[in-house]
């Protein structure tokens, strides 16, 4: 055989070997989760929900599509909490794998260029977590995203209950602000909150910044000590605020703590101690509820995960998921479009995190929050924030 | 002043830090005259070891410095005899992407053995007081003191010792000291493990400071301990020491005086233009390049 024949042989056997792959008797979903990288608790639990409810859907049968039951086949993809990668994998997903719709990426900084991508392309973006209203926004029209959805509110309206809530139930008077100055969503939380807080009457001390990868928080905490504020907000991400946190208690800070939902995982409180104890945050549901939907999640989560406790992302993930299937069966054709309609024709559907019902033309759905508190190292509820 | 006080401390811990690892660059360019990028990958190794001899191994305080320094100067011995060895007389340019490759493969391979963030709990009891105003922590303390006592020790064993007195001399003129009966493989060797040490002793330092560990954290701290020896004369060991301090108290103030988000643009604006003005670094030798 002639050395040229070799690749050309191999060439055509990798097309003929891909064009293969696209079997149609499966409902392919793909999911990007951070499973590496720095919030892996939020990708383990994203991988978890949507397993999950891929899992009970498959088991009661599947979706019917064209005619015919199809059991739903997850494509998991790790954006490792790096943009540049959350945008490689959703290319991957959508060229290579093929799937009708894609849940995740879960941090806004992630959602961001994956919803992008997928509006571009047409396919059905569905982020669980990502609270930054830009995800959901086309950013040279202002308009909203035709193909991008979200399970959960938006920081216009977590920044508003934290400013309230801060002002009317902690009756603080003097605010300092710790932020991600890279992060645009957790910059956002700030501004927003900030904002609320100043229309409620209140005084922001400190506006301070801190960038992506910093460790030492001690200036800054230093400085917001001396502005001797009555609470501090942290929206932060769990692996950074035990730092924080613990920093500033040993500057001998010792005022109360006020998280946003990137506190969202209880691993927070382990290695956070007792330092974090008493701080507040906000959260998407809350595992102390008495909502039957929601107890039947966590009973069945903890039966299949080992006992823990799920997070918030957890049930968004899985909320995500059921109303993709729900919004699929819907269009009845595996077709990203009529998923993309069928979406917002899915009647009110009840998730374990609320009620998800999206508006012709929005992606984002109308919902509530929970403001939890750190006690005896767990989330305890607080109070409910309905819209 | 108190304020003024309390922001001082705080730069002594960073400066202590960094300075501990910035040692193991300039030492290593004295003897060699290469950067080696993966420095600042060695101290997050130190930084893993820690955490393996305290939630692994449930060692206390000192075994665990023992181990990360002792963990840290092996594997610096060993990337010098694997890696950098056989291009010893190759052009500086091919040494030094050598060593970014060690330094991604280092990252990498411990991401494979731990891909989420590592939390390590105290190892030292952990409690504040009230000096005069001023908040200290006992981290703070033996951070500023332990890098106190290894940087002495480092200063005696560079400046009073046979050994240190070879090392000393392989900075000057690498060419002729071989023809005087010095081991140079041997001296190059010990060079890199003392660095290594260090760089581990860092690492553990580090990880009480701030117990949540990645294996990235490597790659920032190496950068800014690297700028601190250039700043303080590259190959110069108190050069390295005044830089680091420098660099940490420039951060540190920055952010206590200026709108904090200004810290990194100023501190290395500042630096930048001591550059400018005296590209040697502070107290590095102006070298006349011999035609």
């Amino acid at each position: 055989m002639k050395i040229k024949n070799i690749p050309i042989a191999l060439m055509i056997f990798f097309v003929l070997a891909g064009c293969g792959k696209f079997k149609n008797d499966t409902v392919r979903i793909g999911v990007i989760a951070e499973i590496t990288g720095a919030i892996p608790a939020v990708g383990a639990s994203c991988k978890n929900g949507a397993q999950m409810a891929a899992k009970e859907i498959n088991d009661a049968g599947g979706i019917m599509v064209d005619g015919v039951i199809k059991k739903i086949e997850l494509f998991i993809e790790d954006s490792a909490s790096k943009p540049e990668q959350a945008a490689t994998v959703t290319q991957k997903l959508i060229t290579y794998s093929k799937v009708i719709a894609i849940v995740g990426p879960n941090s806004s900084s992630n959602a961001l260029p994956a919803a992008e991508i997928a509006e571009k392309a047409g396919m059905v973006l569905m982020t669980p977590w990502s609270t930054d209203p830009k995800t959901t926004i086309d950013a040279k029209s202002g308009q909203p995203k035709k193909f991008v959805f979200r399970a959960c509110f938006t920081d216009t309206f977590e920044g508003k209950v934290l400013g309230g809530f801060a002002r009317k139930e902690l009756k603080a008077n003097k605010v300092a602000i710790l932020y991600d100055v890279a992060s645009d969503v957790l910059k956002i939380q700030a501004e927003i909150f900030r904002k609320s807080f100043e229309e409620n009457g209140g005084t922001i001390v400190a506006f301070e910044t801190y960038t992506k990868g910093d460790k030492d928080f001690s200036a800054q905490f230093t400085k917001i000590k001396s502005a001797k504020p009555d609470l501090i907000f942290l929206p932060s991400y769990y692996t950074d605020v035990p730092l924080q946190v613990q920093q500033a208690r040993r500057l001998g800070i010792k005022v109360p703590f006020l998280g946003s939902d990137a506190w969202s995982s209880e691993d927070l409180v382990r290695m956070c101690g007792s330092d974090c104890e008493g701080s507040y945050l906000l959260n998407h549901y809350s595992p102390g509820t008495t909502n039957p939907v929601t107890q039947k999640f966590i009973a069945q989560y903890r039966a299949q995960f080992g006992g823990a406790t799920p997070d918030d992302v957890a049930a968004l993930a899985y909320d995500a998921l059921g109303v993709l299937a729900k919004a699929i069966a819907l269009a009845g054709k595996l077709d990203r479009s009529a998923v993309r309609d069928a979406l917002s024709q899915v009647p009110s559907y009840p998730g374990v995190t609320g009620v998800i019902k999206y508006s012709a033309g929005s992606g984002d759905p109308v919902k509530g929050a929970v403001i939890l508190r750190i006690k005896n190292g767990g989330f305890a509820w607080f109070a409910d924030a309905q819209p | 002043m108190i304020y003024f006080f309390q922001q001082a401390l705080n730069a002594a811990q960073l400066g202590s830090v960094y300075a501990l690892i910035a040692l193991g660059y300039t030492m290593v360019y004295g003897v060699l005259s290469m950067i080696n990028f993966a420095h600042g990958d060695l101290f997050m190794v130190g930084a893993f070891l820690c955490f393996v001899g305290v939630v692994v191994l449930n060692l206390s305080f000192i075994p665990v410095l023992l181990m990360a320094m002792a963990g840290v100067t092996m594997l610096g011995v060993a990337t010098e005899r694997v890696a950098y060895r056989p291009l010893r007389n190759a052009p500086k340019a091919s040494a030094i992407i050598t060593s970014l490759g060690v330094g991604i493969f280092l990252e990498h391979f411990t991401l494979g053995l731990s891909p989420y963030p590592k939390y390590i709990p105290p190892l030292l009891p952990s409690f504040s007081f009230n000096a005069w105003g001023v908040s200290v922590s006992t981290f703070q303390l033996a951070t500023i003191s332990i890098s106190f006592i290894l940087m002495l020790a480092l200063y005696l064993v560079v400046n009073k010792t046979r050994v240190g007195l070879a090392m000393r001399a392989i900075s000057a003129d690498r060419g002729i000291v071989p023809l005087m009966g010095v081991p140079v493989d041997r001296i190059i060797a010990l060079t890199f493990a003392l660095g290594s040490g260090l760089g581990g002793a860092a690492g553990v330092m580090y990880a009480m400071a701030y117990p949540v560990i990645d294996p990235y954290i490597g790659i920032i701290i190496g950068w800014k301990a690297f700028i601190s020896a250039v700043i303080g004369g590259i190959g110069n060991i108190r050069g390295a020491v005044l830089g680091a301090y420098i660099l940490g108290t420039v951060e540190i103030m920055t952010a206590a005086f200026l709108p904090s988000t200004y810290r990194d643009l100023v501190a290395f604006s500042l630096l930048l233009i001591l550059l400018i003005f005296r590209p040697h670094g502070l107290l590095g030798r102006v070298e006349s390049q011999k035609v």
